[in-house]
């Protein structure tokens, strides 16, 4: 494996801000997630997190696994309710703390887009962040727009899978003109770190995409989080890249040689049901979406 | 200082006076020009306030709740549909005990689409757990709106103050808008005790499984009850202070009455001058303005209502299957005592149509003639 990359090393902050005793499932890519952007963030971070599985992981009242303060909200309200915390905090003279939306792909992508448009539009200044694990996990595997095309989930069974693609979450975003979006993925831990300190430094809506599996509903071993993590990077799955004002695109990690999409799909059960012309036609898909964030990416450098 | 102001205008007023810090709104007939004149307040810096132009009621709504869990004084104004899209979030401001103040503008429910007034919005989200108090007239708004923040913060509880359509929103009428700094006096700044900090980081609203949500819930029923005694508090207070005094509920000429009118909104206006008329021609009737709809006010209608021998209640809201709402909560206000007087219930005036002196005599009449209701539903002015 060759790769180009354009991050710097730096060492992930050792103090921790995510507490043992929260509740999620082994291999949990949320988790390592959240774990990694408090750590770039650091304790003046406000949480909100909408109905998703962090509802679940951050642990049941009283208790909590955060060493921040966590605003629990509605499914479809975490950016209006992170722009509302930080508007108050700014009212009352608080102007250095971080405010963070912490939402899955159904609260980003589906129902949560309205108020994230919103928040993008009036560019309230907010981290918004959306663990993406490609389908309902919390209430059990059902799909969601995240859902790539092909996926088994149990509402898009072996027979009838997933027949769309997967929603552009991140170019979705980039067209509200925000100052930054940026995509992510735990098996780049120094560059989804830098990306979050990144974020904290600028004014205005910053939108992070973090690629985050789920074992359970990706019908994977827990122990290959963090492969197809890397995987998904490297077969221009799931691409790491920057964009500034919705201009200026810098994609962070180019393969010089991709690796073939199979490599990726191969591992998880939820594709399992898939035959060699669908594959290829997955493979398609992928290099088409590659190709065209290069030329976008060198349409204004 | 007296000014001539619509209903809408008396509102924007009120929340000035109130000093309120955040303001999240979305334009909705005929709510508009609260939040249109609160925008010019904060653009011109006569409000120090900041004004988050949303895209929807139910994110207006939304950021309110989190403002106010993080320690800023709330506002927001809808009506209607605005306010029936907020309904998720209505429950979330009650759960999280954040004392956001909203006003609705009671507007009728499409389709087909009316913009003119009528309860069914607000009287249909009764069991969310707000507080809400309906309003005569446009003095009444501007102190209501200024009671509301006093209230809400003491019981930790969102208010809804509620006006009704064109009748009061868009009728301008003389308004006496008191100084700031005894507004100041009456109301002190916003002080949350347990809210969003940093440097005592906590959960708000997270999973609650049943070893702890019951009681949750059972906290809020118990500061309903607190809720009667502090709204009678901020109400005599408000009186040594301005020298208005509004109550849970108002009873106008009842000491003798044989027939009570029960009314709500601007009916009651209406309702005032013809019980004035039936008095001066010896007929003993008497009028319960409603204003505190929830909590109920329960031991304070038994009292009014148990001395009359007829309760003539007029409902400008329909709940689909059962019937007028007010009339509903007085007969199970009553349910239990021994000869409860009957409760003559009527529905007239949705959808805007107009309610005027005749057709209120003429349903005290009826009430007077008919020895039982011969009807669940009595309605008014029907055409058919």
């Amino acid at each position: 494996m060759t790769t180009k990359t354009q991050i710097k090393n730096f060492v992930i902050p050792e103090k921790e801000y995510m507490y043992p005793g929260h509740v999620a499932c082994p291999g949990c890519g949320g988790v390592l997630a959240m774990r990694l952007a408090l750590k770039a963030l650091g304790n003046k971070t406000i949480v909100v997190i909408p109905a998703c599985c962090w509802t679940i992981i951050d642990g049941p009242f009283p208790m909590h696994s955060l060493h921040v303060p966590v605003y629990h909200t509605a499914f479809e309200t975490a950016a209006i309710a992170a722009a509302g915390i930080k508007t108050a905090l700014e009212i009352q003279g608080q102007k250095d703390i971080t405010v963070l939306a912490w939402a899955g792909d159904g609260g980003t992508l589906d129902i949560g887009i309205q108020a994230l448009s919103g928040a993008a539009e009036r560019n309230d200044d907010i981290i918004y962040a959306c663990y993406d694990n490609e389908a309902y996990m919390n209430t059990g595997i059902q799909r969601s727009s995240a859902t790539p095309k092909g996926a088994w989930t149990t509402t898009t069974p072996v027979g009838n899978p997933k027949g769309e693609p997967k929603k552009n979450i991140a170019e979705i975003m980039i067209a509200h003109r925000v100052p930054y979006v940026a995509t992510a993925t735990l098996a780049y831990p120094e560059d989804l770190v830098n990306k979050f300190r990144k974020a904290q430094q600028i004014k205005g809506t910053k939108f992070i995409h973090i690629f985050a599996p789920c074992p359970t509903g990706w019908k994977m071993a827990p122990e290959l989080m963090i492969t197809i993590c890397r995987l998904a990077v490297l077969t221009n799955v799931f691409p790491l890249y920057e964009c500034e004002n919705g201009i200026k695109y810098t994609i962070n990690v180019v393969p010089s040689k991709p690796l073939p999409v199979a490599e990726y799909l191969k591992l998880q059960g939820r594709f399992s049901h898939l035959q060699e012309s669908d594959i290829e036609q997955i493979q398609k898909m992928v290099d088409f979406e590659f190709n065209f964030l290069l030329k976008k990416a060198q349409l204004l450098v | 200082m007296k000014k001539v102001v619509t209903g809408n205008h008396a509102v924007s007023f009120g929340v000035k006076l109130a000093r309120a810090q955040v303001i999240a709104a979305y334009p909705i007939t005929p709510q508009t020009q609260v939040v249109e004149l609160l925008s010019e307040f904060c653009a011109s810096g006569k409000l120090n306030a900041k004004f988050i132009k949303v895209e929807s009621e139910h994110s207006a709504m939304a950021a309110c709740i989190s403002a106010s869990a993080s320690g800023a004084r709330a506002f927001t104004a809808t009506s209607a549909h605005g306010l029936a899209l907020m309904h998720e979030m209505l429950h979330w401001a009650v759960g999280a005990r954040t004392p956001v103040v909203m006003a609705n503008i009671n507007r009728a429910m499409g389709p087909g689409w009316s913009v003119w007034t009528d309860q069914n919005d607000s009287l249909s989200q009764r069991d969310v757990g707000w507080i809400q108090i309906y309003c005569e007239s446009n003095q009444e708004v501007l102190d209501t709106t200024i009671q509301a923040f006093k209230i809400a913060e003491r019981v930790l509880l969102p208010v809804m103050l509620v006006l009704d359509a064109f009748v009061l929103s868009h009728t301008s009428e003389p308004v006496d808008i008191p100084e700031q700094e005894l507004v100041d006096e009456f109301l002190p700044p916003y002080n949350l005790k347990t809210k969003l900090d940093i440097n005592n980081p906590r959960a708000y609203g997270g999973l609650t499984n049943p070893d702890h949500y019951y009681e949750l819930r059972y906290k809020i029923q118990k500061a309903h009850n607190e809720a009667l005694v502090v709204i009678k508090e901020v109400c005599d207070e408000y009186q040594r202070y301005f020298g208005r005094q509004y109550g849970l509920v108002e009873a106008y000429r009842c000491e003798d009455a044989k027939v009570i009118l029960v009314t709500s909104g601007t009916i009651t206006s209406t309702a005032r001058l013809v019980i004035d008329e039936m008095r001066e021609e010896g007929r003993k009737v008497g009028l319960l303005k409603y204003r505190v709809f929830r909590p109920t006010p329960r031991e304070l209608l038994r009292d009014i209502l148990y001395r009359a021998q007829k309760i003539c209640v007029i409902d400008r809201n329909l709940s689909f299957g059962h019937g007028g709402i007010f009339a509903q909560e007085i007969k199970s206000v009553l349910y239990g005592l021994p000869a409860a007087p009957p409760v003559y219930s009527f529905v007239i005036g949705l959808g805007g149509r107009d309610v005027t002196p005749k057709d209120i005599r003429e349903m005290i009449e009826y009430t007077y003639k008919e020895e039982i209701p011969t009807e669940s539903i009595i309605y008014r002015g029907v055409r058919l």
